[in-house]
């Protein structure tokens, strides 16, 4: 009786041999008629559907596949995490106290945070400016994790991030409160410092004119 | 004789045109077809729109071809005419750039024998729809499909490159190979009709076995079609047989093309694919002819009858020329889109071992056949 282990090296070499084809196999047509059989009726049933919707018939059958991207968009997933955005308060300024900790715990070192002294004494600090370098960025989540008050989030669902330079990836505190504000072809601002005032009139502002 | 000048003049105008047309349309249909049989869209977004207010009509037509991807090809074109026309330092600049332009002459001029229609009055003359009328068409044929592996061998070589030369080899002893099986499989279909002349194998080919069934070359040469689609598969190098090109991977002649001498191969590729459709047809599927369609008119067996004029029944039959030949684009493309690539050795076996012995079975059992019927 051979061992456990011959027997199961046996039996791989024997699923590897090659088998000899039959003569019917060996003729290939066959093979070709079916190959030839799958994608043909793909191909007929797929320009069927192509056609139809052109008249606005079946078009709950898709008759491909693909996402037409930028008009179409796939659904994400809501705990993906996408491009930052900064949580605000009631009355428009931002949430975030300055207190460090996500600058200190990124491991990319992309945050830059300027605090500033903020009048509510229950407020140890605010946010002059918060910005964000995406180049460097690793969308680890860290700095959502760490935030003790909530005041950054990953949930925007924007990943067609692009820009023409590195200067491009640059995210400023107008950005990110106000996601979609900024246009790629916008010049882009580094360290931009707001007072409280200032981020109580960007809430009112419509996103075309505050950028 | 000036007006036979013009005649055949206008002949090569319509017969360079509808080919030259038909391949700059095989690239939208390989990208379409290959799409939308992979369950994809295939190429949608080229377009282009004119600055004027008044075009606004000719903008929404631009757009609405555009998205059917027919726009492509042009872009194709643009892109290949603004490349870098580049010659590698080991090559020889001179037969690098013929090598394209032989390819391209020889897929082109083989259509000249191509009968694409029955024979017309004109001013007075009856004349043929068929460039030359050549009463050994068939060889013609042979003749200048295989001085187009020059132009590859040729390419290979003039490159300089390693690679190009194995590419170029490859496509020598792949063409080579099936060329003896395509030439010999043909000797059958030559037996049974005793004409060398394309025109009247397609007048043969009008003719019903047992009163009912069309003496088609597909009828009565079953096994010599297969193998002549086979191998003229192989000849045009196209993918289950694209070992010469390769591609992905193992590199063939064309390596160091770019820009529209690139493109000439490519151009050659499907010249030639409509060359090996055209050639089925006229062989092996009737040409111009239509079951039961003759010069008054349709005359069914089971004794229908429709009168039709005779530009009618020509014109049916360019049509039905025209239909046949696109069924076979279609085919070759399905074919084209399906197969894997052959590996070397199964490409030698396939030729040698099965094609060429088959082939000359086929000229044995016609001959037999022949003398039987007789």
């Amino acid at each position: 009786m051979p061992s456990l282990s011959e027997q199961l090296l046996h039996r791989i070499r024997e699923a590897h041999k090659r088998r000899k084809l039959s003569w019917w196999e060996r003729l290939y047509l066959p093979a070709i008629a079916q190959g030839l059989w799958v994608t043909s009726r793909h191909f007929w049933r797929n320009l069927f559907l192509h056609v139809v919707h052109r008249v606005g018939l079946f078009r709950d059958v898709p008759a491909s596949v693909t996402i037409q991207y930028p008009e179409q968009q796939r659904q994400m997933s809501p705990r993906l995490r996408t491009r930052h955005r900064l949580m605000q308060r009631d009355d428009g300024t931002p949430r975030c106290v300055g207190c460090m900790l996500c600058e200190t715990v990124c491991p990319a070192k992309c945050i830059y945070i300027t605090p500033g002294e903020h009048p509510d004494p229950n407020i140890e600090k605010y946010a002059k400016s918060f910005d964000i370098d995406l180049g460097k960025c690793v969308y680890c989540g860290y700095c959502v994790e760490v935030c003790p008050e909530d005041a950054i989030r990953m949930d925007t669902q924007r990943h067609d991030i692009a820009a023409f330079s590195r200067d491009g990836m640059w995210l400023d505190v107008i950005e990110l409160l106000h996601p979609g504000t900024r246009q790629h072809t916008d010049p882009p601002k580094k360290f931009v410092q707001l007072d409280l005032d200032d981020f109580r009139a960007l809430q009112h502002t419509p996103p075309s004119q505050s950028g | 004789m000036a007006i036979d000048f013009v005649i055949k003049l206008a002949l090569a105008g319509i017969v360079l045109f509808a080919v030259l047309n038909l391949a700059g349309l095989q690239t939208w249909v390989e990208r379409k077809q290959s799409a939308i049989m992979q369950d994809r869209i295939g190429a949608n977004r080229a377009t282009f729109a004119l600055p004027w207010r008044w075009a606004a009509p000719i903008n929404w037509l631009l757009r609405k071809i555009g998205g059917l991807g027919l726009l492509h090809p042009l872009a194709d074109v643009m892109k290949l005419l603004t490349k870098e026309d580049f010659t590698p330092s080991t090559g020889n600049r001179f037969l690098h750039t013929l090598a394209p332009w032989l390819s391209v002459f020889f897929a082109l001029i083989v259509f000249a024998a191509i009968p694409f229609g029955d024979h017309v009055e004109l001013f007075g003359r009856s004349v043929e729809l068929q460039v030359a009328q050549l009463n050994a068409g068939l060889l013609y044929v042979l003749a200048l499909a295989s001085i187009g592996i020059y132009g590859v061998i040729l390419a290979g070589m003039a490159s300089g490159t390693n690679l190009s030369v194995l590419g170029g080899l490859r496509a020598a002893s792949q063409m080579l190979a099936y060329e003896i099986a395509l030439g010999v499989s043909l000797v059958g279909v030559v037996i049974w009709y005793g004409t060398l002349d394309l025109q009247a194998i397609v007048r043969q080919q009008g003719h019903y076995l047992w009163g009912w069934c069309p003496e088609w070359g597909i009828v009565v040469q079953p096994l010599a079609c297969l193998i002549f689609m086979t191998a003229a598969l192989a000849e045009t190098k196209r993918v289950p047989f694209d070992l010469p090109e390769g591609e992905p991977e193992i590199i063939g002649y064309f390596v160091e093309y770019s820009g529209m001498k690139f493109g000439l191969f490519f151009l050659t590729d499907f010249i030639e694919t409509i060359l090996v459709a055209a050639l089925t047809t006229v062989l092996f599927f009737g040409g111009w002819q239509v079951p039961y369609l003759g010069p008054e008119g349709f005359a069914f067996p089971w004794g229908g009858m429709i009168a039709l004029s005779r530009l009618t029944v020509v014109l049916l039959g360019v049509a039905a020329f025209t239909l046949k030949v696109c069924f076979f684009l279609w085919l070759f493309m399905a074919i084209r889109w399906t197969l894997p690539r052959f590996r070397y050795d199964q490409l030698m076996n396939l030729g040698w071992k099965a094609l060429f012995p088959l082939s000359l079975a086929n000229i044995g059992a016609t001959s037999l056949l022949r003398v039987l019927v007789r």
